[in-house]
């Protein structure tokens, strides 16, 4: 089974849930910017959430399905449509042999999840599909998705099939079917345009002046056209130590809110290095990372503190409701 | 915080365990880069590399620090499951476990390190600015060569690029200035000189590094596991050869 690739899209790449196990080689993790999104994306077409979909940034592809199949789309809405006409998002959708998917305006956030049943069956690199685009590794060809390319799509779950057979029952084949059930609006991230970002104090927190430490939770901070999916680079009040002072280089990670000496803070994101040696005045906290990874150029980001226990709480209800809806998905026959 | 180690050993005395986030916690031996803090990291890597915890995803080693990243609903599940009804924290789960594995940790050796030797076809085309480094430090260029091809480095970390070694151990004699204007491509293999550091770039990257040679060796293949030549705790040792040999290497390994 296979998918082909019509028009490419701004930026369409083959992305799982990230490379682990080789940073301590210096190399960088990659993977979803908007891991939840996939993971729902993948849990409503039969899959393990692990497995690899498309990520589809800002202008979305032309894609055409060889067989009947099982999709997707979760995250950014970027009115997707299934031969012509819009179906919506955190839904299970039938697509026709030759159905072709396809997306239009962009709602709402910048990155839509693609899963397809059996998931992009392309070859693993060191334990993943995702992309790695600087050094060419991984995804399709190690490169973003171009006209004309045939993915290979992996066999259906247990699951997948019984999902298929269940969508099939009262479809129209030739049509498609969009499912009754769906991921409960109250499971999905609350995605804003300028969204607040909960943050949990970094370990050079107390050394930024106390001008600095106010502007970082005061001011809105606008994503900069230079960000990308290695990090967020922002513009708003000036961050600056009370004492500067030399940085030996340690390990980051997703999220984690650095501030070289210019005093712009730079929020890491998917393809990040694996260290750097700038000051970290906070770190993302995990629950909003699929909000921020949706946050489009220009869109204006207010940090809020909250102690590390209530990050952890809210992750930790985040991780219980989305296993709750993996056992709604199971029990569906 | 700072944590004592109740047995009196001074071994692990001024560690500090701080979070990065909630799903990462960093393991800080110290404010300098030196042998002793390089050594407590590498014991710690290596047990970690035979006996991840469950919950853990993976550890990053560095010049002060080991960070170890965990998923904290696995930490949250084996906790709940060890203590019955009471919640902890993951990262004080995580806290709790690194802290016993430090304690246990103390008295063990770790294995010698291997020593990883690197050929290197220094100058010409491959190496543009061996001249360079040669007259900033009042030297030719053959002793330039010698006093880089004779030292022992140490690999205290992995990072900026897949394979990229932080060397310890170069001669301040050939310590040479970034270039003033970067170059948009160094090709993978070459081997440059940053003020006191030396390296070697794993894949084409831009970068301001002063260029005295290149290697026919691949730092990084993907395909290969480990996917890098190099670790943390490797000694290397850099040796010349010439532009036929180099030639002729490149030609066997493709």
């Amino acid at each position: 089974m296979s998918l082909r690739i019509g028009k490419p899209g701004l930026l369409t790449t083959v992305q799982d849930l990230g490379r682990f196990g080789f940073q301590k080689y210096g190399v960088i993790a990659s993977g979803a910017m908007d891991a939840f999104a996939l993971r729902a994306a993948n849990l409503l077409v039969g899959n393990p959430q692990g497995a690899a979909g498309l990520e589809v940034t800002m202008l979305g592809p032309e894609i055409q399905f060889e067989h009947t199949t099982l999709i997707s789309v979760c995250g950014g809405d970027l009115s997707p449509q299934l031969n012509g006409r819009p179906f919506p998002l955190w839904r299970t959708v039938l697509v026709p042999s030759g159905g072709v998917v396809s997306f239009g305006r962009m709602k709402l956030g910048c990155r839509a999840y693609l899963a397809v049943a059996g998931g992009i069956d392309v070859p693993l690199e060191m334990n993943s599909r995702s992309t790695y685009l600087r050094a060419g590794i991984g995804g399709f060809q190690g490169r973003a998705l171009k006209s004309g390319d045939v993915l290979p799509v992996g066999e259906p779950t247990y699951q997948g099939s019984q999902l298929l057979r269940l969508l099939a029952r009262d479809a129209d084949r030739e049509a498609g079917a969009v499912s009754r059930w769906s991921a409960a609006s109250s499971l999905r991230p609350a995605y804003s345009a300028n969204p607040e970002v909960r943050v949990i104090a970094g370990a050079q927190y107390p050394d930024f002046s106390a001008d600095s430490r106010v502007s970082f939770e005061q001011d809105a901070y606008s994503v900069l056209p230079e960000s990308d999916r290695m990090g967020y680079r922002f513009s708003g009040g000036s961050l600056k130590l009370e004492k500067p002072a030399e940085m030996i280089s340690t390990a980051v990670t997703f999220g984690t809110v650095q501030v070289p000496p210019g005093g712009n803070p730079i929020v890491l994101m998917a393809d990040r290095q694996t260290t750097g040696g700038y000051p970290v005045i906070a770190q993302v906290a995990s629950v909003d990372l699929p909000l921020l990874a949706q946050v489009n150029l220009g869109g204006k980001v207010r940090f809020r503190l909250i102690s590390l226990e209530e990050a952890e709480e809210l992750q930790l209800q985040r991780e219980a409701a989305l296993q709750t809806f993996e056992s709604g998905i199971s029990s569906l026959r | 915080m700072v944590i004592h180690n109740p047995n009196g050993a001074d071994a692990w005395s001024g560690l500090q365990i701080l979070p990065l986030g909630d799903s990462a916690l960093v393991i800080k031996f110290g404010d300098a880069i030196d042998l002793e803090t390089h050594k407590r990291i590498r014991q710690l890597s290596e047990y970690l590399e035979h006996h991840p915890f469950a919950g853990m995803t993976e550890y990053v080693p560095a010049f002060t620090t080991v960070t170890i990243y965990y998923d904290p609903w696995k930490v949250a599940a084996e906790s709940a499951s060890a203590d019955g009804d009471v919640r902890q924290s993951p990262f004080e789960a995580v806290k709790a476990a690194a802290l016993n594995l430090l304690l246990e940790l103390k008295d063990t050796d770790s294995a010698a390190p291997a020593t990883v030797r690197i050929p290197v076809c220094y100058g010409g085309e491959l190496g543009p600015d061996l001249e360079e480094v040669a007259a900033v430090n009042g030297l030719t260029r053959e002793e330039v060569i010698s006093i880089h091809s004779s030292a022992d480095y140490l690999v205290y970390m992995l990072g900026f690029a897949p394979g990229f070694a932080y060397l310890g151990g170069m001669s301040g004699r050939i310590a040479t200035p970034r270039r003033q204007t970067p170059r948009l491509a160094i090709p993978a293999g070459t081997v440059g000189i940053a003020g006191e550091q030396t390296g070697v770039y794993p894949i084409e990257t831009p970068g301001g590094w002063q260029l005295i040679g290149r290697t026919p060796i691949r730092l990084f293949v993907p395909d290969r596991t480990p996917p890098t030549v190099l670790k943390a705790g490797d000694l290397v040792r850099f040796y010349p050869i010439s532009r036929q040999e180099y030639e002729e290497w490149e030609e066997s390994s493709l």
